[in-house]
């Protein structure tokens, strides 16, 4: 099919594009823009004025849940809720059940997204075998197996010398490491932010330097071994900085931040909503603000869904015993773009952050509309208006503290490799 | 800022209706000061009732009353059951801890059983932070919820008592210096006591504590921190004290209880520095020679068994009043 996509502001930060023109997509990839190429016959003409054009959405973390959890979400509904969210590349960590520290395991999650035909699904392998902290994960297997990185996922390597052997052996096939920094014996058992608010419910604070000190323990080891990198989730203030400084005395670190932790702060745990239980937790005012610079700057290239759905009954208990994690692929776009209507991000800034930024992270050839490049494309009505509710989210998790709210910009239609995943039906 | 006002009127809408009434009792944060004064008020009435030979008033009569503990207790749940009782109200008592729930049915579950035999409040305590609050959010609206004490969180009717018990023999909020002694970062008693003495308006209100007792952001509940015992107590109307727990005297957050009765214990000595007429109190179970001394406990500015008493009253006034509102909002409603 040949398609024109016309009248679009299209945004292509990977190419510093930001115009009102028209897109042609034919054979699966980007083969204009602005001009059609010779010979091309518009077999579908889109008139997309009014509306914006992006890359595909590239989500570093999307719990997906198969295998091992069935019961809360599958690869077909999270993939499904991604397309509609404009999102063509999902990452899904290792901590499945079994952890993918074989090749089977990452093969089965590729042949179920290769079933599903909605969204790319990507997977990290481990980086301890079944998450242990102590014996390496077969890296070098898993990376034939095609996972794009390792990652210990939200189980800790408290022993130092695993942590620095592990990143030594990933350097060795090239394999960025992707860690949840945090002190484990700081954040264990313990429930929100070390603040006001823990102190108020006499709930277990996590402290801030339970990620700081996570965070310097990496950057240490990064610069000793060389090894590339991602600080997941950043949810602290001074942790920012730290990676902003390490960045700019050359060590190849990146970061991303969960769009939850860009929208609320600690306040929002009220009292005891179980779906503002979230790991990191939120913190306070002072941390959102620097995380969001940190994103305007570019030390936090990458915005992610941290998608975590879960069943009803995962958050129907005392707020201390109810799973933490929160839905996130349905909103994310729009979530987004609430920064750029609060002039807390530009676009184009907020753009990036969804497409070449976690593509950068990945290593992959994604998130740009290069000619050439595979068309996994978003378009938006950036107007449309809409509540994020039980009846609208698509993930089978409705578990969010953003449910009721009215969001802004809405997907009109979502491609994978030039296929149409989502099209909404035209009003 | 806004935001903040917003959780704590979803907060205080849990706990009262629509006209101010009591609907359950959680926590003293989001409590207004009328509505403590009335609960004050109300127990005051009811002080005299264990005096008579007759110990019972009919106010609750053909109300079921559901003491469902999670977690062990003695003092708590004898006074809920003997405060329902002189309201004539039928009592249910469920040691859940040896129930079904360990048995793994979820506290929903339990919940939804209970109230398929048509009970009218539930006295809940349990060890997790927030459970009164979940199950007052999830039980059927006819049904009231009174913290019997959740977590780390909230004691209310403990608070409360030690309000009473404050009036009593000091009088008036406004003019007392009152410090809080001990392990406040583990207490539930203790936050409690300083939402109610913050909204009761007394002139002070002062934590005293090792640095690793005292929780992060504690003056955000307008309390002044004092880690010196001496100074801590100097020229204050009310010493109240905490129970160090056994599980807390050792390891990373205190070396020893010895070290810590050095520091931190109540002696006749180390009252010096509070006013002559200071009272001290203790929500029990004492750990003599730990928190306090034996001479201080049982010395003549103890008011520590008077508490006990006080803890029918309050919780009498309590539950009449929630069991009330919800009368009173279905005849409205009828």
């Amino acid at each position: 099919m040949r398609v024109r996509i016309a009248g679009a502001r299209v945004v292509d930060p990977a190419n510093s594009v930001d115009a009102i023109t028209d897109v042609f997509i034919a054979d699966g990839c980007v083969q204009g823009i602005g001009n059609a190429p010779d010979g091309f016959e518009i077999e579908r003409d889109l008139d997309a004025t009014g509306q914006i054009l992006i890359p595909g959405i590239v989500d570093l973390r999307a719990r997906l849940r198969e295998p091992g959890a069935e019961h809360k979400a599958t690869i077909a509904s999270e993939t499904r809720a991604a397309a509609r969210g404009g999102i063509t590349t999902l990452c899904c960590p290792p901590d499945t059940d079994p952890v993918i520290d074989t090749p089977a395991v990452a093969e089965l999650i590729h042949q179920r997204a290769a079933e599903s035909r909605l969204a790319r699904v990507e997977v990290l392998g481990a980086l301890t075998r079944n998450l242990d902290g102590r014996n390496l994960a077969e890296m070098g297997a898993l990376k034939e197996a095609g996972c794009l990185g390792v990652s210990n996922a939200l189980a800790p390597v408290t022993d130092t010398e695993v942590m620095l052997r592990a990143m030594e052996y990933a350097g060795t096939f090239g394999l960025t490491v992707f860690v949840h920094a945090e002190d484990a014996r700081l954040a264990d058992g313990r429930l929100v932010h070390d603040g006001p608010v823990a102190t108020r419910l006499g709930l277990a604070g996590i402290p801030e330097i339970a990620e700081t000190i996570g965070v310097a323990r990496e950057l240490l080891l990064v610069e000793q071994t060389g090894t590339r990198v991602h600080f997941c989730h950043l949810s602290t203030g001074p942790a920012v900085d730290m990676v902003r400084d390490a960045r700019s005395h050359g060590l190849p670190v990146s970061a991303d931040v969960a769009i939850h932790q860009l929208l609320l702060t600690e306040s929002d745990v009220g009292s005891f909503e179980a779906n503002a239980h979230v790991r990191p937790p939120l913190r306070s005012l002072d941390d959102q603000a620097r995380l969001r610079a940190g994103v305007r700057a570019g030390v936090i290239g990458s915005i992610c869904s941290d998608h975590q759905p879960h069943e009803l009954d995962a958050k129907l208990n005392p707020f201390p015993e109810t799973e933490p994690g929160i839905s996130s692929l349905d909103g994310l776009l729009a979530l987004v773009l609430d920064l750029v209507d609060a002039k807390e991000l530009t676009l184009v800034q907020a753009v990036a952050a969804l497409t070449s930024g976690p593509a950068a992270a990945l290593g992959v050839e994604r998130g740009t509309l290069g000619v050439g490049a595979a068309a996994d494309v978003c378009l938006f009505d950036p107007d449309e208006q809409w509540t994020l509710d039980d009846a609208s989210m698509l993930s089978r998790g409705h578990n969010t503290p953003f449910k009721g709210r009215n969001l802004k910009g809405r997907v009109r239609i979502c491609m994978v490799d030039g296929r149409v995943v989502f099209e909404a039906p035209s009003a | 800022m806004k935001k903040t006002r917003e959780m704590r009127s979803s907060a205080e809408s849990l706990q009262v209706d629509a006209h101010g009434r009591l609907k359950h009792f959680l926590s003293i944060d989001g409590l207004d000061r009328g509505l403590l004064i009335s609960i004050l008020d109300t127990a005051e009435s009811f002080a005299g009732v264990g005096e008579r030979a007759i110990k019972k008033v009919p106010l609750l009569r053909g109300k079921t009353i559901v003491n469902l503990f999670f977690e062990p207790s003695t003092r708590t749940r004898t006074t809920f059951e003997l405060a329902a009782k002189r309201l004539s109200a039928d009592v249910l008592n469920i040691n859940a801890t040896t129930s079904s729930t360990t048995k793994g049915e979820s506290l929903l579950d339990t919940l939804r059983t209970l109230e398929a035999m048509h009970c009218d409040m539930f006295v809940v305590r349990h060890a997790q932070s927030g459970a009164a609050h979940f199950i007052a959010r999830h039980a059927a609206p006819h049904i009231s919820v009174i913290n019997g004490g959740d977590g780390r969180h909230a004691h209310p009717t403990q608070a409360m008592l030690d309000m009473f018990t404050i009036r009593r023999h000091k009088g008036e909020f406004a003019s007392l210096k009152v410090a809080i002694v001990g392990d406040v970062a583990h207490s539930r008693v203790a936050r409690s006591q300083i939402h109610a003495l913050v909204t009761l308006g007394a002139a002070e209100v002062r934590i005293v504590a090792p640095r690793t007792l005292v929780p992060p952001g504690v003056e955000s509940m307008g309390v002044t921190v004092y880690n010196d015992l001496h100074t801590g107590l100097a020229d204050v109307d009310v010493v109240i004290l905490l129970r160090l727990q056994n599980e807390r005297m050792q390891g990373a957050l205190l070396p020893s209880s010895h070290e810590y009765f050095q520091y931190y214990g109540v002696t006749e000595e180390k009252l010096a520095p509070a006013k002559p007429d200071a009272i001290v109190m203790h929500p029990g179970p004492l750990n003599r020679g730990v928190e306090i001394d034996s001479d201080v406990a049982d010395g003549s500015r103890s008011v520590i068994l008077r508490q006990v008493g006080y803890g029918i009253a309050i919780r009498m006034a309590v539950m009449s009043m929630a069991i009330g509102s919800h009368a009173a909002a279905e005849r409205e409603d009828g």
